[in-house]
């Protein structure tokens, strides 16, 4: 190739990527290396501030309530990742023993509620716990002995909402779980009915080793989701005690949008963003182990 | 969907259904009867869209309309700014669709078939960028939405939606399996780089990009945390955050409420639904499998 054509086509490719690389750099390296910078300052969300160095990450260390909005985070973690991919792994199993239209119209039941806006979610859920009218109170009763205003009891609060966010977005595990088990040679389970397997055993020892890399892959995908938890606790927060119920996302919306400390928040969001990063160099350690698909 | 799951279970039970089978029964019908428990949330709140205000809190349980009512949706758009809000969305959420899709392709078109200084450091970029948590991002977001005047404007509220870096990485990815033989064969007939990218590989992957474009507008109108930090003002939200605002100012209104809704769902609940296959493609796709 002639130095000109090299030229022409850097030149083809500088035109093609512009767009993207600007946005990326505009919206996301910037962004990002200004975090870190406003985290050493004392600052309002707009204006300048003054470099104090670490001091706003030794006041998070000792602020209980970023404490507080760690417990909440890993507490709502564990009550939605693992039970979230256990049900979407049964409900899975449970639609791909059907065929046709009724496995198109079962599948649809269980997908729909992920692709609603989180609000509609809220709505919902508002709406069916609600105290007087809720119809979801028709099951609490008999388990808590009375009517629960759910948003407003501390016990009740991070287990519904994570039971809600179960429901709202276990599509996307449903569906990897369904591609996972596709993926299974049927010949397996023809050779297992012959010998006379029992359902148990079939699930033991084909279909359960068989899709363990789709099950790390959704708990891996779920727990980084969940931990950037804000909308749901936010909205069903208002207006009770939300500084109890206070998760990471919300203490950085709190510090920066209602409390104009700028530069603290922004010390918090450098904790979500270090925990994350985190987590996921983990998960991708995690799927080139297992010879994974990067 | 049939071709998602055509597993090998039913063979089992196949080969075993010369007799009567009870387990298979008792098991369909658990998954149906579950499937019913699950989607009852979602019918309810569509059964008290229906009913007048009244009728939503009358007592015991009324799992029917008495009709069809439509006073609650008629009067969501007649005193609310839901119109506005709605405009506003499909502003917003087809020009994140649209612009991102675009550049993603025309980003991993230039990485996967074009040579050039920094290719492999923008693609560890990408792939690193996965990683990272935009909410983390919000303050800075602000702060520079702010600085550009951007702050309640369409603009604004588009511009931190449009990182895309999974739309790339599956763009990346399909374009490497492109024969290269196309490639060149149409550079020999005199093609320029733009036509063989609008002209070949988009055409040719359609089905991905039309995939993309249905989640991706999925995402952008569903999106609450941005715009609900950047439209302060109520004539520049979002459908997917104004609803809440109905519900401040209806009060206990169920009917009414739910009624904005179900409008503020109709669009992508309409999209999957028409869309079926290309939504669970899309999403095995982002996840890293092949679908």
């Amino acid at each position: 190739m002639t130095t000109k054509n090299r030229r022409s086509e850097y030149l083809v490719a500088a035109v093609l990527v512009a767009p993207f690389v600007l946005i990326f750099g505009w919206m996301f390296i910037y962004p990002t290396l200004q975090m870190l910078q406003l985290s050493f300052t004392k600052s309002p969300l707009i204006g300048a501030g003054t470099w104090v160095g670490f001091d706003n990450y030794i006041k998070m260390f000792n602020d209980k309530q970023f404490w507080t909005a760690i417990w909440n985070t890993s507490y709502f973690v564990l009550l939605t990742v693992v039970p979230g991919t256990a049900a979407a792994m049964i409900i899975a199993l449970m639609v791909s023993r059907l065929n046709g239209w009724v496995q198109s119209i079962i599948l649809a039941a269980f997908f729909l509620p992920y692709i609603l806006p989180v609000t509609v979610v809220y709505l919902i859920w508002d709406w069916m716990l609600n105290l007087q009218f809720g119809i979801a109170q028709f099951i609490i009763e008999p388990f808590a002995g009375k009517r629960v205003n759910v948003w407003r009891t501390l016990p009740w609060f991070m287990p519904m909402a994570a039971l809600l966010t179960i429901w709202w977005t276990n599509g996307f595990s449903i569906l990897l779980f369904l591609a996972g088990l596709r993926n299974i040679p049927r010949e397996l389970y023809e050779a297992a009915a012959l010998d006379g397997a029992t359902r148990w055993q079939v699930f033991r020892s084909i279909t359960w080793p068989l899709i363990w890399p789709v099950t790390v892959l959704c708990l891996t995908i779920q727990l980084i989701l969940q931990l950037k938890i804000f909308d749901q606790v936010y909205l069903f927060a208002q207006g009770g005690r939300t500084q109890a119920t206070m998760v990471l996302v919300q203490l950085i919306y709190e510090q920066a949008f209602q409390k104009n400390a700028g530069g603290y928040a922004a010390t918090i969001a450098v904790a979500l963003f270090v925990i994350v990063v985190g987590f996921s160099l983990l998960q991708f350690q995690l799927l080139r182990t297992r010879g994974g698909n990067k | 969907m049939t071709d998602i799951v055509s597993t090998a279970p039913i063979q089992i039970a196949g080969s075993r259904r010369r007799y009567f089978d009870p387990g298979y029964w008792i098991l369909n019908l658990l998954t149906v009867a579950f499937a019913a428990i699950w989607f009852f949330p979602v019918y309810w709140a569509l059964a008290t869209s229906f009913k007048t205000d009244d009728e939503a809190v009358r007592a015991g349980v009324n799992l029917l309309p008495e009709s069809i009512h439509l006073d609650g949706y008629a009067f969501v758009i007649q005193n609310s700014n839901l119109p506005i809000w709605y405009v506003n969305s499909i502003i917003t959420s087809v020009a994140v669709t649209v612009l991102a899709v675009v550049m993603a392709a025309c980003a991993g078109y230039a990485i996967s078939q074009l040579k050039f200084p920094g290719r492999k450091l923008l693609w560890y970029l990408i792939l690193g960028s996965f990683m990272v948590p935009v909410s983390a991002l919000i303050v800075n977001h602000f702060i520079i939405i702010a600085d550009v005047k951007l702050l309640n404007t369409h603009a604004g509220i588009v511009l931190p939606m449009l990182i895309s870096p999974v739309t790339v990485i599956v763009y990346k990815n399909f374009f490497d399996s492109m024969p290269r033989e196309y490639r060149e064969a149409a550079l020999i007939d005199g093609a320029n780089e733009f036509q063989l990218l609008f002209r070949m590989f988009i055409p040719m992957n359609w089905g991905v990009t039309t995939a993309l474009a249905i989640i991706t507008f999925i995402g952008a109108w569903n999106s609450f945390l941005w715009p609900f930090l950047v439209a302060q003002n109520e004539r520049m939200m979002t459908v997917t955050v104004g609803i809440t605002a109905v519900q401040d100012t209806f009060g206990v209104a169920y009917a009414r409420v739910l009624s904005g809704a179900v409008l503020a769902s109709l669009p992508v609940a309409l999209a999957y639904l028409i869309f079926q296959r290309k939504v669970t493609q899309a999403i095995t796709l982002s996840a890293g499998i092949k679908g």
